[in-house]
């Protein structure tokens, strides 16, 4: 109920900030108590993996509340967030693939990329275990092995962070996945957990969609990833970023900073850390240090010498 | 069998996983969308299909395959048509409708005409002669012969609007695409159907609700039906 009450106020507030608005004219401010933003909604395109575990329903009120605003988080896979916002359909990003945010940002549609938090990916499979990749220490020897046997392999093949995640594991592992035993099915995490469970398959998942759904399906983690001290090529950060106002000019861009700021406060990183599903934690935070990271804002490899490949 | 699932489906009603007012504002946010989507359908293709079944016109057997092919049309493509006309850099971008009921509205009516269209115009055509015959003899004009073959033909109208409405209301691919399936972080929908819903839990493996959530939109439908044949009986007897 308050919580009604709140943005009712807040919609009073901003007509009151409308209706005033002849005199005030573009007064930052606003009305006195009431954010210049309140009423506006920030598109925020996402993956499936954030908004399935239920993290961004936990977080958003504290960001609607504050500001007077509503969120439209839209889950859709990072290929598919990104072309969104590409289009400038959404304000913000939240994505989980480093390769695909840097084109993002080398194309122009993106700035002020912030590294958001982190968890793994893991390798999981029947408990049977047909290829044998139990307690490897290489996710890339363990997919090999799951090759050389033949046994069932899941892939997301959505274009999704996962996905690409995946592709790169095979391309390390100098594998060409194919063949009967390699299926693709263009579906979302939980989708393809399933799949893997009916066909006693094994398939590559971020850990926070695996715990959230580990008790519906028979699959145990068979490779860890580092958060498990398994091998730091499974390693899943989220980054995020704000649609570039220079070129989208409709873009939300005011009110994406404020998004942006606010999930890298040290307040809401540790919002993120709190956040359980089954007893674990899902999402590492890691916007807040105390050591410079440059390498955040840019991408990957980036240098202002120019010797940026 | 049946038996057993549909009691095993009430305790799950009762212990759903889902907060206050979250399937209450889906089914408001389902209804409010098709219903509109089917008006609206319904106001240009019964004109469209009276004018097809009165009048003669070069092109007339063209306009007609089109129309049925209409019917076919994948809702998904439907959505990617809708997407690209609403999007920023699209013709319509200027009004934001991209994530928005009335985007999905859009992509719903489009969905929802070419089978209203179609059924009415058999509906219409399959009235017979001598009711138009009897209503010239009797001094009608066009628009009053029209007015009582539409009368004799409501049966079919009223199967063509509900036909309408089931393809509406039951789709997901272009609602997904156009809407963004979104709820607030309180939960209560913005643009999420029961169809969208049903999709995002069978994506996250809970079957059980999806199956639940399926059984709701059934029960709306059946509503929605019986109300429609409720009024068609009351046209009778007036």
């Amino acid at each position: 109920m308050s919580i009604h009450r709140r943005r009712f106020v807040a919609a009073l507030g901003a007509g009151a900030v409308a209706s005033t608005a002849g005199c005030t004219q573009l007064g930052i401010g606003g009305s006195d108590d009431q954010a210049a933003v309140a009423g506006e909604t920030l598109t925020l395109t996402t993956t499936t993996s954030t908004y399935d575990t239920g993290l961004l329903d936990e977080i958003h009120t504290d960001f609607e509340e504050m500001y007077g605003v509503t969120v439209d988080a839209v889950a859709q896979g990072t290929g598919a967030a990104l072309e969104s916002a590409r289009n400038g359909d959404s304000d913000v990003v939240m994505v989980h693939a480093r390769g695909l945010e840097d084109e993002f940002l080398r194309n122009g549609y993106g700035v002020n990329r912030r590294d958001l938090m982190f968890n793994d990916f893991v390798i999981v499979g029947p408990e049977s275990d047909p290829a044998g990749i139990q307690g490897m220490d290489s996710a890339t020897e363990a997919l090999t092995a799951i090759a050389d046997a033949g046994a069932t392999f899941v892939s997301r093949g959505d274009n999704s962070g996962t996905h690409t995640k995946e592709l790169n594991l095979w391309e390390a592992a100098g594998t060409e996945p194919g063949g009967d035993w390699y299926q693709e099915t263009g579906t979302g995490m939980g989708e393809a957990l399933n799949v893997a469970n009916q066909q006693g398959a094994y398939t590559l998942s971020d850990r926070g969609t695996f715990i959230s759904q580990r008790s519906e399906v028979d699959l145990t983690i068979l490779v860890q990833g580092p958060i498990e001290d398994g091998p730091e090529i499974l390693a899943n950060p989220y980054g995020i970023m704000v649609v570039n106002p220079g070129v989208h000019e409709n873009a939300n861009y005011d009110l994406g900073m404020a998004y942006i700021g606010w999930i890298t406060s040290p307040g809401v990183q540790s919002s993120i850390s709190e956040y359980q599903v089954n007893g674990e934690q899902l999402f590492f935070p890691e916007a807040v240090s105390e050591d410079p990271d440059f390498q955040q804002y840019v991408p990957e490899g980036w240098s202002s010498d120019g010797s940026d490949a | 069998m049946p038996v057993d699932s549909a009691v095993q489906l009430v305790p799950a009603l009762l212990d759903l996983p889902f907060r206050e007012g979250y399937v209450r504002s889906i089914i408001v946010v389902s209804l409010y969308v098709s219903v509109l989507a089917v008006t609206l359908s319904t106001l240009v293709s019964v004109p469209v299909a009276v004018l097809l079944g009165f009048a003669d016109f070069p092109g007339k057997r063209f306009v007609k395959s089109v129309i049925n092919t209409g019917m076919g049309f994948p809702s998904v493509v439907v959505g990617l048509v809708v997407l690209f006309a609403v999007s920023n850099q699209g013709p319509l971008g200027s009004l934001n409708l991209i994530f928005t009921k009335e985007a999905m509205i859009m992509s719903q009516f489009v969905l929802a005409t070419p089978p209203i269209t179609a059924i009415s115009l058999a509906a219409i055509t399959g009235v017979d002669d001598g009711v138009r015959d009897a209503a010239r003899v009797l001094g009608g004009t066009r628009l009053d012969v029209a007015l009582v073959v539409l009368k004799e033909a409501r049966y079919g109208i009223a199967t063509a609007i509900l036909a309408g409405f089931g393809r509406a209301i039951s789709e997901v691919g272009s609602v997904l695409i156009v809407g963004g399936n979104i709820t607030s972080a309180d939960g209560i929908s913005k643009t999420r159907t029961l169809t969208t819903a049903i999709q995002l839990e069978a994506r996250q493996g809970q079957y059980q609700t999806a199956m639940v959530l399926g059984a709701v939109l059934v029960a709306l439908v059946l509503t929605v039906n019986a109300v429609v044949v409720r009024f068609g009986d009351r046209g009778v007897q007036s």
